[in-house]
């Protein structure tokens, strides 16, 4: 293969997407080129990020049989050695059916899908649902931003939030997972930040310990959320000390 | 009232990564502790996307993990994050299952498995997945068609590009092309620099 089409190989070789001898030989072209051994190093942690988005939770049980297994394994000894694949010859004929096409096309249209927002405006009411629909349209339309910015953090006992800002369409996002709910006959209050003064940025669902909430009212000056909790309801101005305080991200 | 938790724009709070890592290489089983929470559910995620059967990946996956403190000594930050590092073994070691022989033969029939819903829209999952998993698939909608089904299928499901090539019936030149302008596109996207 020619020097020049090695240099092409960067995105299947960060892939892992090269069959064997290929592999080789590209990792021998890298020994001896800079500019290939940057972008790899770039398009692997591109890819890293492919992983990362797939993210799982896993089961318990696998968490001791793993931190068992450790306390009998010996490590290695601090080398320079690569990390010999023990790779077996990848020669297996592919044969794949029109079906098999078909189905990972599908999946990956699906993947470019919003599914995920859908399911946290399930509402009944039709009025509830067309409004719904619509702040779920903002609601995409603020991730989806490309000035959009995210700034995310722990939450007293356990909980995790993010707030995603997008200047552009000047409208805020508010994510939490497992959440405390709020003491009976309480709502989690969201406020803007501005300058000091709390401006009611809406009500969180009372029932759910997870929510995307788009935060109601623009953006425009405020510097950041914070959370209060208050009577159903919801309240003028915050009535107890916040429970949490955001920044909002810096552009 | 308890003080109100103050959450800025600054990455997650702890030690990193990288400088657990750098313990585990040490012989630090706590530091590997701290690592196992951070890294096993990406693990098994990404063995999952690419070997779908659940008892398989769950299987993988622990192998990868036990690598990671086997290895660690190897580890060198300068070469990229912690998180990178993992993630690439994990996907290497998924990779070569799905290559290998007997996995060759299942796979023909596990084809049909594949327009079942994928994992990606899992409703019960931390705040930094669903971010994560926003910005990438906003990033993936940026890539021109081809791109995208080359990349995902090399990536998600294990392809050499070859195989992505016969698939899409597309000549090989232009699947390499592709996986790179592709990925670059991506990284230029999620802002990634290493
Ligand atoms: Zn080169």
């Amino acid at each position: 293969m020619s020097t020049a089409e090695l240099h092409t190989l960067t995105g299947a070789y960060a892939l892992h997407a090269l069959p064997e001898d290929e592999r080789l030989a590209f990792e021998r072209h890298l020994g001896a080129c800079e500019a290939c051994t940057q972008e790899v190093r770039e398009l692997s942690a591109t890819a890293a990020r492919l992983g990362l988005a797939v993210s799982v939770v896993a089961p318990p049980a696998m968490r001791e049989r793993v931190l068992r297994e450790i306390t009998t394994v010996r490590q290695e000894a601090p080398s320079h050695g690569r990390s010999g694949r023990s790779g077996a010859p990848a020669g297996r004929a592919g044969r794949w059916s029109t079906y098999a096409l078909a189905a990972c096309v599908a999946a990956a249209a699906a993947f470019g899908g919003v599914a995920v927002w859908q399911n946290q405006v399930a509402r009944n009411a039709q009025e509830e649902a067309a409004q719904a629909r619509q702040q779920n349209e903002q609601l995409a339309r603020v991730l989806a931003a490309p000035d959009a910015r995210t700034s995310s953090g722990a939450l007293e006992g356990g909980a995790r939030a993010a707030v995603v800002v997008s200047p552009s369409v000047n409208r805020a996002v508010f994510l939490a997972s497992d959440m405390d709910r709020p003491p009976g006959g309480k709502v989690y209050q969201l406020w803007f930040n501005d300058d000091g003064s709390m401006r009611s940025a809406g009500l969180m669902d009372p029932s759910a310990t997870d929510d995307t909430v788009l935060l109601d009212g623009p953006v425009d000056g405020a510097s950041g959320m914070g959370i209060t909790v208050e009577p159903a309801g919801g309240s003028k101005q915050p009535t107890t000390p916040p429970v949490a305080l955001m920044d909002f991200p810096k552009a | 009232m308890k003080e109100a938790v103050h959450i800025s724009g600054a990455p997650s709070p702890g030690p990193d990564l990288q400088e657990l890592l750098v313990l585990v290489a040490r012989g630090d089983q706590d530091a590997f502790t701290q690592v196992y929470d951070q890294v096993s559910g990406p693990v098994l995620g990404l063995v999952r996307s690419v070997l779908r059967d659940p008892a398989q990946s769950e299987e993988v996956a622990q192998e990868v993990l036990v690598e990671v403190w086997r290895t660690a000594p190897r580890f060198q930050p300068s070469r990229g994050s912690a998180m990178n590092w993992v993630l690439t073994l994990a996907h290497h070691r998924a990779v070569d299952r799905v290559r290998s022989a007997e996995a060759a033969a299942a796979r023909e029939h596990r084809a049909a498995l594949l327009d079942r819903t994928p994992d990606f829209d899992e409703v019960s999952e931390q705040v930094e997945t669903r971010l994560e998993r926003e910005q990438v698939r906003r990033c993936l909608r940026t890539l021109s068609e081809l791109q995208r089904q080359s990349v995902t299928l090399a990536y998600y499901r294990g392809l050499t590009y070859r195989e992505v090539g016969e698939l899409l019936s597309v000549p090989l030149g232009t699947i390499k092309t592709r996986l790179r302008d592709g990925l670059i596109r991506l990284r230029d996207c999620l802002g990634v620099n290493a």
